[in-house]
């Protein structure tokens, strides 16, 4: 009795994942993984593991670049939301002329760059912020008058901080890495980022 | 020993046309490496092309000039079939002469 | 008359150029196509005396010569058209090769051949692959100069025909779109959308045939910023670096299915490299 409902339901888990994705598709996906696994080699601080998916990580790329279904990208949004931690101090806006210094930083977590720092946001790479900085890339929406469009307030100012802290919390599959979650920025780093877009005296709300 | 240079001679009309390309480092001096000590300067201080026993160019370079540089150049009285020959010489004593017919 | 390239002062210039217009101009779709135009004609004045020319010539004179403790040259490789064809080769790779029961790209192929014609040992062949300055020239870089420019013009033609290469294709698909690392990155995360740019630089939309077509056919490039000549070897290897990625191994399977992916997505487009990038 026991041992039939078991097969029952190893029955109805295979019927399950088979209308989720084509079998074959499925085989691929695993050919891939395997195939990553044998083609990288540790280097510096980039170790293998960083080659081991989380379950954003994986369900992002099954979506290949597309939105992923609406309860799959509530799944992930809930989830991320999840991770968020704001400041137990409750300061939320740091020092935006440090800010300013983290979104230009560019270094951080490549195996050619020293694991003792500086670990930058890059932030300009994707993103316009300062008018000053002419040299931004448009991967990511402008966020020129982030704060002076939006508004100066506790909501906006905990949802900045919120967007950097885990993106995927607010939008499943976002381009944007998830800066406190994955440990890339310091909590001090992401009250400073959030005062560039916050800050009434930043350049960014000029 | 450096490599030998790409070199195009053709004429056109009562022109030679020469373009070459060297290859050379060119280190300007100003570079630090990694551990940041500065790279030594390097670079090719003299260029002389020559054309049936005349000198048809000679030219002073500084380290201001690229890494594997190019130079395109125009000089009337060459015929097809002729030799083209440049030589250059660097501030290490490294010299390289290599020749081309013009077509 | 004379006239001296001077490929970084050139540099300098353009990008002062571009962002003098960006400074004039609001950062307006204007003052983008400007600096766009700017960065064209700097590529084009680049386009005489590319000097990946050098590394043709010392490529073809590696391909020629005697080497290792054969003694053979690498007149009687396959690379895919049959032994010794290097006309048009390039343009049908990466592909499915019997004797090795494996499919390569041509990288991977002319390690094969200096094991197998050269007796070089396999580590040997594969010590080198991305050059430094004088002290440290890649030979493979030099190879595969001289054997892609002579696919220049040809139309690329890479077959899905055997089981494998329809395979590798596959998986390519896959891992373009395999996300992961401290920063949750892919290539279709700067590769995936059209008229992107990360700071200046713009990046070719890899999901469509166009943006496929442009960017594979224009590799390698002599890069000016480097003074040195880079393979699709280097630019994917140093495209998962950038990707926090650990390292991607020099003619690994995923470095040929990734290949195989982008060089079958460009087919039907003249291959048009060595070329000049910055």
């Amino acid at each position: 009795m026991t041992a039939r409902r078991i097969l029952f339901a190893a029955l109805f888990a295979a019927i399950l994942v088979g209308c989720a994705t084509s079998p074959s598709d499925d085989r691929i996906s695993v050919d891939a993984s395997t195939m990553l696994k044998s083609s990288f080699k540790a280097r510096g601080q980039a170790g293998l593991d960083r080659l081991d998916q989380d379950d954003t990580q994986r369900l992002c790329s099954e979506a290949a670049g597309k939105t992923p279904p609406r309860e799959v990208a509530e799944r992930i949004e809930k989830q991320n939301l999840a991770t968020i931690q704001y400041p137990a101090d409750g300061k939320l806006v740091g020092d935006w002329k440090n800010g300013e210094k983290i979104a230009q930083e560019g270094r951080g977590k490549q195996y050619s760059d020293d694991p003792a720092g500086p670990v930058g946001g890059n932030c300009y790479a994707c993103h316009q912020l300062a008018p000053q900085e002419v040299a931004y890339g448009t991967i990511g929406p402008s966020l020129y008058r982030f704060g002076k469009l939006r508004g100066y307030g506790i909501e906006m100012q905990r949802y900045a901080y919120g967007k950097i802290f885990n993106s995927e919390a607010f939008a499943a599959c976002s381009t944007m890495p998830r800066f406190g979650h994955n440990g890339i920025l310091s909590e001090q780093q992401i009250k400073d980022v959030t005062a560039l877009l916050m800050d009434p005296a930043s350049p960014v709300n000029q | 020993m450096a490599d030998p240079m790409k070199i195009r001679a053709s004429l056109v009309g009562d022109t030679t046309e020469v373009k070459v390309l060297m290859s050379h480092e060119m280190e300007t001096g100003q570079r630090k490496d990694a551990q940041g000590v500065v790279i030594p300067a390097w670079f090719i201080q003299t260029v002389t092309v020559t054309h049936g026993g005349k000198t048809v160019l000679a030219a002073q370079w500084g380290p201001a000039v690229s890494k594997n540089p190019f130079v395109s150049f125009k000089f009337k009285g060459g015929a097809k079939g002729d030799k083209v020959t440049i030589a250059w010489a660097d501030n290490r004593g490294d010299k390289r002469t290599d020749e081309a017919t013009i077509a | 008359m004379m006239h001296i390239d001077r490929g970084l002062g050139a540099g300098r210039r353009a990008a002062a150029l571009a962002i003098a217009v960006a400074l004039v101009a609001a950062p307006t779709a204007l003052a983008q196509s400007s600096a766009a135009e700017g960065i064209a004609k700097y590529r084009e004045a680049l386009q005489d005396g590319n000097p990946a020319e050098l590394w043709e010539a010392r490529g073809e004179g590696l391909w020629k010569e005697p080497r290792g403790p054969a003694k053979a040259s690498l007149e009687q490789c396959d690379l895919g058209l049959g032994a010794g064809v290097v006309k048009g080769a390039y343009a049908q790779l990466p592909k499915y090769f019997a004797d090795a029961d494996r499919v390569m790209d041509l990288e991977t192929r002319l390690v094969w051949c200096m094991v197998k014609l050269q007796g070089t040992s396999d580590a040997d062949a594969r010590k080198n692959p991305f050059g430094n300055g004088t002290d440290r020239k890649s030979n493979i870089e030099a190879l595969v100069a001289y054997i892609t420019s002579e696919s220049r013009g040809v139309k690329m033609n890479v077959s899905l025909a055997h089981p494998k290469e329809a395979q590798m294709y596959k998986v390519g698909d896959k891992i373009f779109y395999f996300r992961g690392g401290p920063h949750d990155f892919g290539c279709v995360t700067c590769h995936g959308a059209d008229n992107q740019r990360i700071r200046l630089q713009d990046l070719p939309n890899l999901t469509k045939v166009e943006g496929a077509q442009k960017a594979y056919t224009t590799w390698p490039a002599y890069r000016v910023s480097q003074g040195e000549l880079r393979t699709f070897q280097w630019r994917l290897n140093d495209c998962f670096r950038q990707q926090r990625f650990p390292e991607l191994e020099f003619g690994s399977d995923a470095s040929i299915a990734l290949t195989m992916f982008l060089a079958k997505n460009a087919n039907g487009a003249a291959f048009d490299a060595p070329a000049i990038k910055r």
